[in-house]
């Protein structure tokens, strides 16, 4: 939180003065439309990467119960769009840090160490290269759905093991790890979603 | 009269017992229905003969007149150039979407119409799918108003899950056109387990398989403390129990063909071949074999049909919606194991083989307590219900394709993927690859396919107004948002210059806004009179709103006001309600414009005293902190 003054904006409706993280104006009950807050801060979260997933859950839904379009269906033009605007930012958030990919890559960002997972580019990281090349190998030559189920969980089971790495380098304030970790993780959970596909194709066409 | 009291920003709308009463109408392929629920009970509204399904079949009379339902289903036989079935097919359709559909269809295309939805030749006139829709949503609407004898005027429409953003714009656009409020666009399957879930109170993770007469899909929702997820989506809007009516008929056209030779078949006699199929289907349901008469030529033939040739005749179908339930469950990251239970919706799941097809897959019986034929529309009434008197579930649903757009070399970049919540936002950048480019078009597709021309194509739009700047240099920010009902809007801003632009998206296969003025000055002699009311309605809303607002202001800071400022605050608050009561929709505006006037220093003293407080440590009340775990 910075300066307080800048935490309160005039309501649209009463022309009061609001909190910005506010849902509704606590005088006359207007909806507000949805300040500029970070995920964690809008979901009332503590900012970090360990995460208590019920009580995201919890927030998220008790949270959208509240501010979803369908609660506004027969309100004005303005406070459907300004629903809908809240519902926008809450589904954002929840699928930001739902994730953990996502929520290890926004949280660097939060902490000011951006890592960019939208680039496909080379691996500069010699083991995770051969670990990845072996892996892939592994998968195209697997010919039998038990070998590729097989693969499906190693691959799980890495990226369990991998965000618990990525949630001791955050607590240890160890942020080009859990940014090295994070890509990691980017290819384990690609290699796990391929894996699982040729799953289902194994088991379609016996 | 009971006092009832409502939380900030969960109170009805004022008056909400002026306004007409709101329906559930599931608009099928091949019947459609209506339903209505008060207090939680839903009645299924059905003719005088107890009817709830009116066949979504038309027929335009040479004379003018138009009819709905049984007795136009009736005239296909009769008068075929006169009736138009299985409309929903063509929703948000372009022709050469149904070149792979030629020759099955009941339809007369207007092959002279370019470009855009397709057009039909019915009785010497030409129509759209959304005209014939807007026919049938009439009549729903006036059954539902001779059984209450009050007015209808707002409606939730289903639609199938899969249905692309063309389709949907169609569906609302012939709500428009038969003067329906559309509250919300809810997904069939949705809107099923819905209907389930408050009457079972079921928990969990649920599969709904909905195979209609035109359409297939399958969802994944998981029900919770009142909350219905939709986690996963999938299907296929062109396969339903109507390939299997069509599998059907042909099996006895050929066997007829092998005895007779073949012969070229009139229209009418291809759609009595389609309807011996059906009965065929249908009764096969509840026999295991019977015979069945074709009349080609003025001469009969018997053709008898056990169930298990039905069954091998419906088998490639079936298999394939069995693999789109593999895919979806894929989808949704669950085994089939996760799966609590299977609900059925749709008329075609009456088939046994549906039944153990489904039970064979998920590994248990399906649910079908509730009429399959029924259970969407009292889904939907339900969630009419929820709309306007409020409720305390909650429908979080999916985009059920991906979204994007077309990037170099026809290449699809997805923006937003399938099954994400919504609504949603997502912005992307762009830049301009020549110098002083002042100009570039967007092209949106909805698809999962890699190729533009693999995909549906949405809608085309041109940016303009680029300020002239080097290659590369600009960044127009693009932000696509697709809304609670499902439906796409576009706006754009130029990062560079901040000159922020309201973008006019051509739909593709959609009607242009002038198309649908004109069809609505056409079809509606009150559409005048009623978009009037429903201007002047809003407007009463908003002003009842500010009224209520600024007496809430007053009520926590009328200390900031000498008696003189109070005085000609109240003064434009009687204005205001004097105005709200003379139905003049100008002067309620100007009286809400003197209001805003009246209340501005009161605005500016009440924001000073808000962040003197804050400054001094005070916290500003924030009515959600948190949510009680």
């Amino acid at each position: 939180m910075n300066h307080p003054a800048s935490a309160i904006a005039p309501c649209w409706s009463c022309k009061g003065p609001v909190a910005s993280r506010a849902l509704f104006c606590s005088v006359c009950g207007a909806v507000q439309g949805p300040g500029i807050v970070d995920h964690y801060t809008r979901l009332g979260l503590p900012r970090s990467f360990d995460i208590d997933q019920d009580a995201l859950e919890r927030q998220y839904l008790g949270l959208q119960r509240r501010v979803h379009p369908d609660r506004f269906a027969s309100k004005s033009p303005r406070e459907k769009a300004l629903s809908q605007a809240q519902a926008t930012a809450l589904n954002d958030a929840h699928d930001t840090l739902k994730d953990p990919l996502r929520r290890a890559a926004y949280l660097l960002g939060l902490l000011g160490s951006p890592v960019d997972l939208t680039a496909c580019g080379t691996i500069n990281d010699r083991a995770l290269l051969m670990e990845q090349m072996e892996m892939r190998e592994a998968l195209a030559e697997a010919g039998t759905r038990e070998r590729v189920a097989q693969l499906a969980m190693e691959a799980e089971s890495a990226m369990i093991a991998c965000q618990c790495g990525i949630s001791a380098a955050f607590n240890a304030n160890d942020l080009d790890q859990a940014g090295h970790l994070a890509i990691r993780l980017k290819y384990l959970s690609r290699l796990a979603e391929e894996a699982r596909a040729k799953k289902t194709r194994i088991t379609r066409t016996p | 009269m009971l006092l009832q009291l409502h939380e900030p920003g969960e109170s009805p709308a004022p008056h909400e017992q002026d306004r007409g009463l709101a329906v559930g109408i599931d608009l099928g392929t091949t019947n459609s229905v209506v339903a209505l629920a008060q207090g939680g009970a839903v009645e299924v509204l059905r003719d005088g003969d107890g009817q709830a399904l009116i066949p979504s079949v038309v027929q335009y009379d040479e004379d003018g007149s138009v009819i709905v339902g049984r007795e136009a289903r009736r005239m296909i036989l009769e008068k075929p150039e006169q009736v138009v079935s299985s409309v929903k097919r063509l929703m948000g359709r372009g022709i050469e979407d149904l070149k792979s559909l030629a020759g099955t269809l009941p339809f007369r295309l207007d092959s002279a119409a370019e470009g855009g939805m397709v057009r039909l030749r019915v009785a010497g006139r030409t129509l759209t799918p959304v005209e014939v829709s807007a026919d049938i949503l009439r009549a729903l609407r006036a059954r539902a108003e001779e059984a209450q004898g009050k007015d209808v005027d707002r409606a939730v429409i289903t639609v199938p899950a899969y249905f692309d953003d063309a389709a949907r714009t169609a569906t609302k656009d012939a709500a428009r056109l038969a003067g329906l409020e559309v509250l919300r666009l809810v997904n069939e399957p949705t809107a099923a387990a819905l209907a389930y879930g408050l009457d079972h109170g079921a928990e969990g993770l649920y599969a709904v398989y909905d195979l209609g007469g035109g359409t297939f899909d399958l969802s994944i929702l998981r029900m919770e403390k009142g909350v219905f997820q939709v986690r996963a989506t999938g299907g296929d809007a062109a396969l339903g129990g109507d390939d299997i009516d069509h599998a059907v008929a042909e099996h006895f056209l050929a066997e007829r063909a092998a005895t007779r030779g073949d012969v070229t078949l009139t229209e009418g006699e291809v759609m009595q071949a389609l309807a011996a199929a059906r009965v065929a289907k249908e009764c096969l349901s509840t026999q295991r074999e019977g015979d069945w008469m074709i009349e080609v030529g003025g001469i009969a033939t018997r053709h008898s049909l056990t169930r298990e040739t039905l069954d091998a005749l419906a088998a490639p179908w079936l298999d394939r919606t069995v693999e789109i339930c593999r895919q979806v469950i894929e989808d949704a990251g669950i085994d089939v194991a996760d799966i609590q239970g299977v609900v059925l919706v749709g008329g075609s799941t009456r088939m046994p083989l549906v039944r153990s097809s489904v039970k064979a897959l998920f590994g248990r019986d399906p649910l079908a307590n509730i009429n399959p034929d029924e259970v969407v529309a009292v889904g939907a009434a339900l969630q009419a219900e929820a709309l306007t008197a409020g409720s305390d579930t909650l429908l979080l649903d999916v985009t059920p394709l991906s979204l994007g757009i077309e990037t170099m070399g026809g290449i699809v970049e997805k923006l937003i993927p399938r099954n994400t919540p919504i609504p949603v936002a997502m912005a992307q950048e762009f830049t301009t690859y020549q110098d002083g480019q002042t100009a570039m078009t967007i092209h949106v597709v909805q698809g999962e396919r890699e190729m533009v021309d693999q995909n549906r194509s949405l809608a085309r739009f041109v940016l303009r107004g680029i300020p002239p700047m080097a290659a590369g240099a600009a960044r127009i920010r693009v932000t696509f948002t697709v809304d609670a009902d499902g439906l796409l809007t576009v706006t754009a801003s130029e990062g560079s210059t901040g000159i922020e632009q309201q973008v006019a998206v051509k739909p593709s296969y959609g009607l242009t806004e002038d198309e649908m003025a004109t069809m609505l000055r056409d079809s509606l002699e009150h559409a005048r009179e009623d978009m009037d009311s429903r201007l002047l309605a809003e407007t009463v809303v908003e002003a009842r709103r500010s009224v209520l607002a600024v007496q809430a202001a007053l009520g926590v800071d009328s200390d900031l006001l000498s008696a003189d400022e109070r005085k000609g605050i109240d003064d434009a608050i009687a204005e205001v309600e004097r105005t709200i009561a003379s139905s003049d929709r100008d002067a309620v505006t100007a009286a809400m414009d003197a209001l805003e006037a009246a209340t501005k220093t009161f605005a500016e003293r009440r924001m000073d005293r808000g962040i003197r407080q804050a400054l001094a440590g005070v916290a500003i009340d924030s009515l959600d902190e948190s949510i009680g775990g």
